[in-house]
């Protein structure tokens, strides 16, 4: 105000322009930002977790991670809309730091990894929510049932051909068959994962 | 039979009656339960069982806390003549280790869930969370009252065994009211 007050109507124009070329900057980096990113990369188990939990009546909750799982991520150049992300998890890995509770997730009460060795996870929507933040949703099959489910996704950083998202999401296990232990342990599974992609 | 709730000196009353039987019930129900739950290939029958074994656990816990309380302040009948010394001597021992081991039962299980690495919460029948015994969470102490409550577990079988054949040998041998009394307030007859 005091800057446009001092100086001449016609600067103050000009100013006023530049002002609105700053702003429309922000949107037109992301953008830059974005066509960086845009390619195909597959997710690095090494650099990458994949840890839940649930919650426990009374309090605390059981937390867990897969140690091995696979997948890729297709970031579109031209429209973010049309990225993909393909996850599959091995249940046999699953590990809580209990060795007794890791048999019991594996075994037919829970995962049943022996007749059932993966859960998927296959995107059908990338919608952007934010310059950095996308909401996910795909179809997460699980003991043979298959439903859609939502997940935020933050990047976390780019750089050098890796590409690093923190993607969070809650899923309601009684959907896939695994509702055992409901109510003492909640129905909701807390989803925090690390994925990191190198491009290829 | 009437409002015959509690004891009189010559009959045990309905309170009494039906206590003993709710409980000897859930004793035996529980360590049927207990010997299946942990021999089963399924883990979620299992989990399952286990929960339900926990939950009936606390309610014999209620049980027996209401049992010891109405039978400090309602004086047991006496026994009947036809039983001799040596039983005059050793059923009061008896029936105050059975309800010894009434007691201990579920407190050793409460104390097993308490201090399990498995940290598995206690909600009897879903109702509420029932808090952990204050002692320290290890391996070594989880297979210690596991244990504890397998040892006490067929002890008191055993010792509900004695009682149940004790009981039989009144009635079909000796044929006295010993075993009527504790099923019909009413059977007064002959308790002298």
């Amino acid at each position: 105000m005091r800057v446009s007050r001092r100086i001449k109507p016609m600067y103050a124009r000009i100013f006023g322009f530049a002002a609105l070329a700053a702003c429309l900057a922000v949107p037109v980096s992301a953008a830059v930002a974005l066509s960086d990113a845009a390619g195909s990369y597959t997710i690095s188990p090494a650099n990458s977790s994949i840890r839940f939990s649930v919650g426990k009546a009374g309090g605390g909750g059981l937390d867990g991670a897969f140690a091995r799982f696979k997948g890729s991520i297709r970031i579109d150049s031209s429209d973010v809309g049309r990225s993909r992300v393909d996850l599959t998890i091995f249940p046999e890995s699953v590990g809580t730091g209990q060795s007794r509770i890791d048999a019991f997730l594996r075994s037919d009460a829970v995962f049943d990894a022996a007749n059932s060795p993966e859960i998927q996870f296959r995107s059908t929507s990338v919608k952007r929510t934010g310059d950095t933040s996308a909401l996910v949703t795909g179809r997460l099959t699980a003991r043979g049932k298959t439903f859609p489910e939502k997940f935020t996704a933050e990047l976390g950083g780019l750089k050098a051909g890796t590409i690093k998202f923190r993607v969070t999401g809650k899923v309601l296990r009684s959907r896939y068959g695994m509702d055992v232990g409901t109510p003492i342990y909640s129905n909701i599974v807390n989803f925090d994962m690390t994925l990191t992609g190198k491009r290829g | 039979m009437s409002m015959s709730i509690t004891n009189t000196p010559t009959r045990y009353g309905w309170a009494a009656i039906i206590l003993h039987w709710l409980i000897g019930a859930l004793f035996i129900g529980q360590f049927g339960l207990g010997f299946v739950m942990v021999r089963l290939t399924s883990q979620r029958t299992a989990f399952e069982l286990i929960q339900l074994h926990k939950s009936l656990g606390f309610l014999l816990l209620g049980l027996v806390i209401l049992r010891i309380a109405w039978r400090i302040g309602n004086a047991a009948p006496a026994l009947p003549r036809s039983v001799g010394p040596f039983e005059r001597r050793t059923a009061p021992l008896a029936h105050f280790a059975l309800y010894g081991f009434q007691l201990a039962l579920p407190l050793s299980g409460w104390a097993l869930v308490s201090v399990s690495m498995l940290e598995i919460p206690s909600m009897p029948f879903n109702l509420f969370v029932m808090p952990n015994l204050p002692l320290a969470e290890s391996d070594a102490a989880e297979n210690f009252w596991a244990a504890a409550h397998w040892y006490l577990a067929y002890a008191g079988i055993a010792l509900v065994i004695l009682h149940a054949l004790a009981a039989l040998r009144h009635h079909f041998w000796l044929k006295d009211t010993v075993l009527e009394r504790i099923i019909m307030p009413s059977s007064d007859r002959g308790a002298e």
